[in-house]
């Protein structure tokens, strides 16, 4: 069972939160194409080792946190603000 | 019964006092400190059930939680639990225990036939017996199967019991109790280390239970221990699973030992323990050798005899034979002698060993290079058959009691569950625990060091390790016991041997070495494949015993080595455990719990029929006494059409959205505009998801120029929250706006009719309601009586209608005194029933049209969809696939009849005419329609609105139903909308 550093609570177990999907993508600006839009609905990578989820704090403080896990042994590494940058380590 | 197999002395048992119990009907008697396994023992019970698949008579095989044949029923009714081993239950007065798998009794069981036909059961017999017909399956093999196979029964009624779930935290928390634990915990203990010390057996001590000579040491421990405040003892409570972020589960049988829990006790209590540092200590099983009818009753592990004869005083035979290929299980032998039972012999594959040798100086008879090629009785040993490497013929020797020990498998389970790779160990021929991923060491027999006394020094190094890793000085040392003279831990390996008979590497679920290499012959020849086409392994003691013997059979069939071949992988659970202690207190309404409007009392007082949707309690409709069928839902919704009703709205979702950019932030989620909005005017909203299909709908209210009271569909509040919260964290975090859910702040009523004003107008202060100062879609705030209000001036129904929303405290109030004022105009409060028919001849969208399919045009508003500015779904919806003009679009559709008997049903089919099986849509929502007098819905139709006047069939082929309807615009009533604007 996992705990997650939540930036703004502090360590917290993981049922507080729901896992929200892939934190590398960003929505495209409103101007970009049709293609554009569907990588970003649809494509996904689907990393062996170290990737940047989206975390929902839903029992807790309601924040979408960047958490970095990793997809083979479930570690969970670093955590960051949604507005901060969080890179995954190098696998 | 008497307990004629007991020993006249010794044991743990308390012969002070006696205590009654039953198996399949028949009273016995045993002693506090007796498993039932033991007391069964005692009372010359040999044969305690029958064989999964072969229904061949099994007597005890072990004496401990890896038990695969004594599996039980016990206990009756409410409280019948099936598949506990017996050497796992601690005896109690009024015990009530049962065979399982046997029918119609365990001595005359007539499935035992099976075994005569075994030659047609072979190995994945299922998937090729039963495959055809195919319909077959269902009708005739399963149940057969069901009933023939199959273990015990599971309580036909809701348990009585409680259970609860403990969360822990330790620094070392150590597993199992025998000397390596009992070492380990003292030795973190001692250094101040908090410590959790688990063990699955009533009483502590593992292997020194059945080690007279070392019970001063195993005191003196378990004193000292009871002394350290920071250490917890934990019998009665079996490890399961070992988990990611050194979590482990265990399962504590809190009352498991009582006839029932005491007042307000649980009956077991699920532990999830995080622990710093883990001392794995728990042990070794012994494992079997596939040797012919090495299933008989009589038959068992060394070590097993061993301690029946040492803990219990029972004696399982009178003359026994010992078969083992190792030093350490010639131990059994002393045991025995001392309980009395003579020695037939020892058959060992060996030329010779140390322990051989100290046997023969014993005047014990040692065969060596001999094995065993079968047993003789029927029902239970009555001989073994011998077979010497130098004589042909088999020899018998007489016994009734058949030891057997292939060496010993250390416990890497939990250890393996961490995904550390067992390691092989040559000179034990099994596996050991591999290198540490998480913060753990094994400890003891777990890894290899067997003996007391090495056992116990290697606790003490593994609890000082671990103590010293969770940040704690190492203390003063205490005595561990003294190593004696030395016993070969060296096995050599024998799994199995060749001699016609059936030899079984897993008793429980009857899998034999023949299956084994049948699955490999089949090509199945991966130990993962294998286990699953034979099921061996597969059983409630996972393989415990006989895991490794198959993985050998198999590796001699590949030709490799058994260390190639492996074992499968380890999973939770090591032990079985209850649905009950997995469920803990999460059970009836503390799982799913129950939301109330603050209006339920009043509608509790007013004779509503509830329904559940979501977790929300909504009236359903208010009951006349005489009223039945649709009679109270059309008098409801008449008195809406006709005069005026009230309406429990509370559940729809409020959320408060403020800030600067709250508008800004409101238009980029819906389709349509609300920076435009005037203050004190509410819109519909449309909300997609991004990949264009509708989110949710509701009106919006600007309260403030900087401040909107959105409202959600009931089910969807939690998902449009989220989806908000989302969108302004990590899409546009640069806008400036604050929101949060005030859907239990508010209670909210409908107000709908065409009196409805009037009634408003009769208790309503500090509001103009005339139609001119307060339009369709206005937004204000007033009083009733002493409650503030805010009025939304919104309509579902299609009627002249306001939602009056008022702070959860003056619910009741404001309701009782909307009521009050429209006595005079025959107001009547309507339920969701009401609400729903009412909607549906109005024509708006709901969960059945917003059902994460559908387009905005696909409903007909796609003129909500704005030309200018970025929303959330906006490129996605222009996709060509979805707006295909050949998709579903919504219509409204009548029965032609005005026949109610000839009723319309959401999920019908509306094909062309009458026997076509071609789709061209399907209906959504359904309802008898108060204003048109007949069934009315809504529906999903290919062409949409293009096919209205069009005669077509609304077909149910589950119930064989055909009606005929009109496909007209979804808006039934008032399709000007003049009466909401009235």
């Amino acid at each position: 069972m996992h705990q997650i550093r939540c930036p703004y609570c502090g360590v917290r177990d993981e049922v507080e939160f729901a896992y929200r999907g892939d934190a590398t993508v960003a929505r495209p600006a409103p101007d970009a194409d049709e293609e554009a839009f569907y990588r970003y609905v649809y494509e996904r990578a689907n990393p062996k080792g170290w990737h940047v989820e989206w975390w929902h704090h839903a029992g807790g403080c309601r924040q979408w946190v960047k958490v970095a896990r990793h997809t083979v042994t479930h570690e969970i590494g670093a955590t960051a603000r949604a507005t901060d940058p969080l890179e995954a380590p190098r696998s | 019964m008497s307990e004629t197999w007991r020993a006249p002395a010794g044991g743990r048992i308390d012969r002070s006092r006696t205590v009654s119990f039953s198996f399949d009907g028949r009273t016995y008697r045993g002693h506090p400190g007796d498993t039932l396994a033991s007391a069964l023992m005692a009372n010359g019970q040999r044969l305690l059930g029958r064989s999964f698949k072969y229904h061949r008579p099994r007597g005890l095989y072990t004496a401990g939680p890896e038990e695969p044949n004594a599996l039980v029923e016990l206990r009756s009714g409410a409280r019948r639990e099936p598949n506990v081993p017996a050497t796992m239950i601690e005896l109690f007065d009024g015990l009530d225990a049962r065979s399982q798998n046997r029918w119609p009794s365990l001595g005359l069981d007539i499935g035992a036939v099976n075994g005569l036909v075994a030659r047609f059961l072979p190995a994945g017999f299922y998937y090729k017996t039963f495959m055809w017909p195919p319909t077959f399956w269902e009708k005739v093999y399963e149940p057969i199967i069901r009933r023939a196979a199959g273990l015990g029964r599971p309580a036909a009624s809701p348990d009585p019991d409680h259970y609860e779930h403990m969360h822990a935290h330790c620094d070392v928390l150590v597993v199992g109790s025998g000397p390596a634990g009992l070492a380990a915990t003292r030795a973190a203990g001692a250094s101040g280390a908090r410590a959790i010390l688990a063990d699955h057996d009533f009483e502590l001590g593992g292997g020194l239970l059945a080690e007279p000579a070392h019970e001063a040491w195993r005191a003196a421990m378990l004193g000292a221990l009871a002394a350290m405040p920071e250490v917890r003892l934990l019998p009665r409570t079996s490890v399961f699973g070992y988990y990611e972020g050194n979590v482990l589960g265990a399962l504590e049988r809190v009352s498991d030992h009582l006839p029932m829990p005491p007042a307000h006790a649980v009956r077991q209590r699920y532990w999830v323990i995080r622990a710093r540092e883990v001392v794995l200590a728990t042990g070794a099983y012994e494992r079997l050798i596939a040797f012919p009818e090495n299933d008989q009753p009589g038959v068992m592990l060394a070590s097993a005899a061993l301690t029946y004869a040492r803990r219990f005083a029972v004696r399982p035979g009178s003359r026994a034979v010992l078969y083992a290929n190792n030093d350490m299980a010639y131990a059994t032998l002393a045991a025995l002698r001392e309980a009395g039972i003579g020695i037939a012999g020892v058959v060992d594959p060996r030329t010779t060993s140390p322990a051989a040798e100290a046997a023969r100086r014993a005047g014990i008879d040692v065969l060596a290079r001999a094995e065993v090629v079968g047993v003789t009785g029927a029902r239970a040993v009555e001989g073994v058959r011998v077979r010497r490497a130098d004589a042909p013929q088999p020899v018998t020797l007489d016994a009734d009691l058949l030891c057997v020990s292939g060496g010993h498998n250390p416990a890497v389970q939990l250890a393996s569950m961490t995904r550390a790779r067992p390691t092989w160990d040559e000179a034990l021929a099994a596996f050991v625990p591999g290198i540490p991923v998480q913060n753990e060491r094994s400890a003891g027999a777990a890894r290899g060091v067997f003996g007391i006394a090495a056992a116990a020094a290697d606790g003490l190094r593994a609890g000082s390790e671990a103590a010293a890793r969770a940040g704690f000085k190492a203390a003063a040392a205490f005595a561990v016991p003294e190593a004696g003279p030395g016993t070969e831990t060296r096995v050599h390996p024998l799994w199995q041997v060749r001699a016609p008979g059936k030899a079984f590497v897993d008793l429980q679920h009857d899998a034999t070495a023949d299956d084994i290499r049948l699955a490999h012959w089949e090509g199945y020849a991966h130990v993962e494949h294998a286990k699953r086409y034979t099921t061996h392994a597969m059983a409630t003691d996972q393989g415990k015993i006989g895991g490794l013997v198959g993985a050998a059979v198999l590796a001699e069939a590949r030709g490799e080595a058994v260390e190639k071949v492996g074992l499968p992988t380890f999973r939770p659970y090591v032990h079985g455990i209850t649905w009950g202690a997995i469920a803990g207190r999460e059970v009836g309404r503390h799982f799913k719990h129950v939301r109330r409007t603050p209006l339920h009392p009043w509608h509790e007082q007013a004779g509503a029929v509830f329904l559940e949707t979501g977790l929300w309690l909504r009236p359903l409709y208010y009951t006349k006494s005489a009223e039945t069928g649709w009679e109270p839902i059309l008098r409801e919704a008449r008195a809406v059409r006709e005069r005026v009703g009230l309406c429990d709205v509370s559940t729809l979702g409020k959320i408060d959205v403020q800030g600067p950019d709250a508008a800004a932030f409101l238009d980029r989620l819906y389709t349509n505009t609300f920076s435009m909005l005037p203050v004190g005017r509410a819109r519909y909203g449309l909300m997609l998801r991004e990949d264009g299909i509708v989110l949710d709908d509701g009106t919006t209210s600007r309260i403030g120029p900087e401040r909107f009271l959105m409202t959600t569909t009931t089910a969807r509040a939690a998902d449009v929250l989220e989806h908000m919260e989302k969108c302004h964290q990590t899409v546009w975090p640069e806008l400036d706006v604050q929101f949060c859910s005030v859907t239990d702040h508010w209670a909210q009523m409908s107000v709908a009719g065409p009196k409805a004003r009037a009634v408003l107008a009769g208790c309503v202060t500090g509001l103009d309601l005339a139609n001119a100062a307060f339009p369709f879609m206005a937004v204000g705030e007033g009083a009733i009586g002493t409650a503030p209000v805010r009025l939304y001036r919104v309509s579902f129904s299609g009627e002249l209608a306001y939602e009056v929303a008022t702070p959860a405290r003056f619910a009741g109030d404001v309701w009782s005194a909307i009521l009050e004022a429209g006595k005079p105009h025959g107001i009547v409060p309507y339920g969701l029933e009401a609400l729903g028919l009412l909607r549906i001849e109005k024509g708006h969208v709901a969960g059945p049209e917003l059902n994460g399919q559908t387009t905005a045009r696909d409903l007909g508003l796609e003129k909500m969809l704005k030309r200018r500015g970025d929303y959330i779904g906006r490129v996605l919806a222009e996709r060509p696939g979805l707006n295909d003009p050949d998709r579903p679009r919504l219509v409204g559709i009548r029965a032609l009849s005005g026949d109610f008997e000839r009723r319309l049903r959401g999920g019908a089919h509306i094909v062309a005419r009458a026997g076509a099986t071609e789709s061209l849509g399907w209906v959504t929502s359904v309802t008898r329609s108060v204003e048109l007098d007949r069934w009315i819905g809504l529906a999903m139709v290919r062409g949409g609105a293009a096919r209205a006047g069009e005669r077509l069939v609304a077909s149910y082929p589950l119930e064989g139903e055909e009606v005929e309807v009109e496909i007209t615009s979804p808006h039934h009533v008032d399709p000007e909308n003049a009466r909401v604007k009235a």
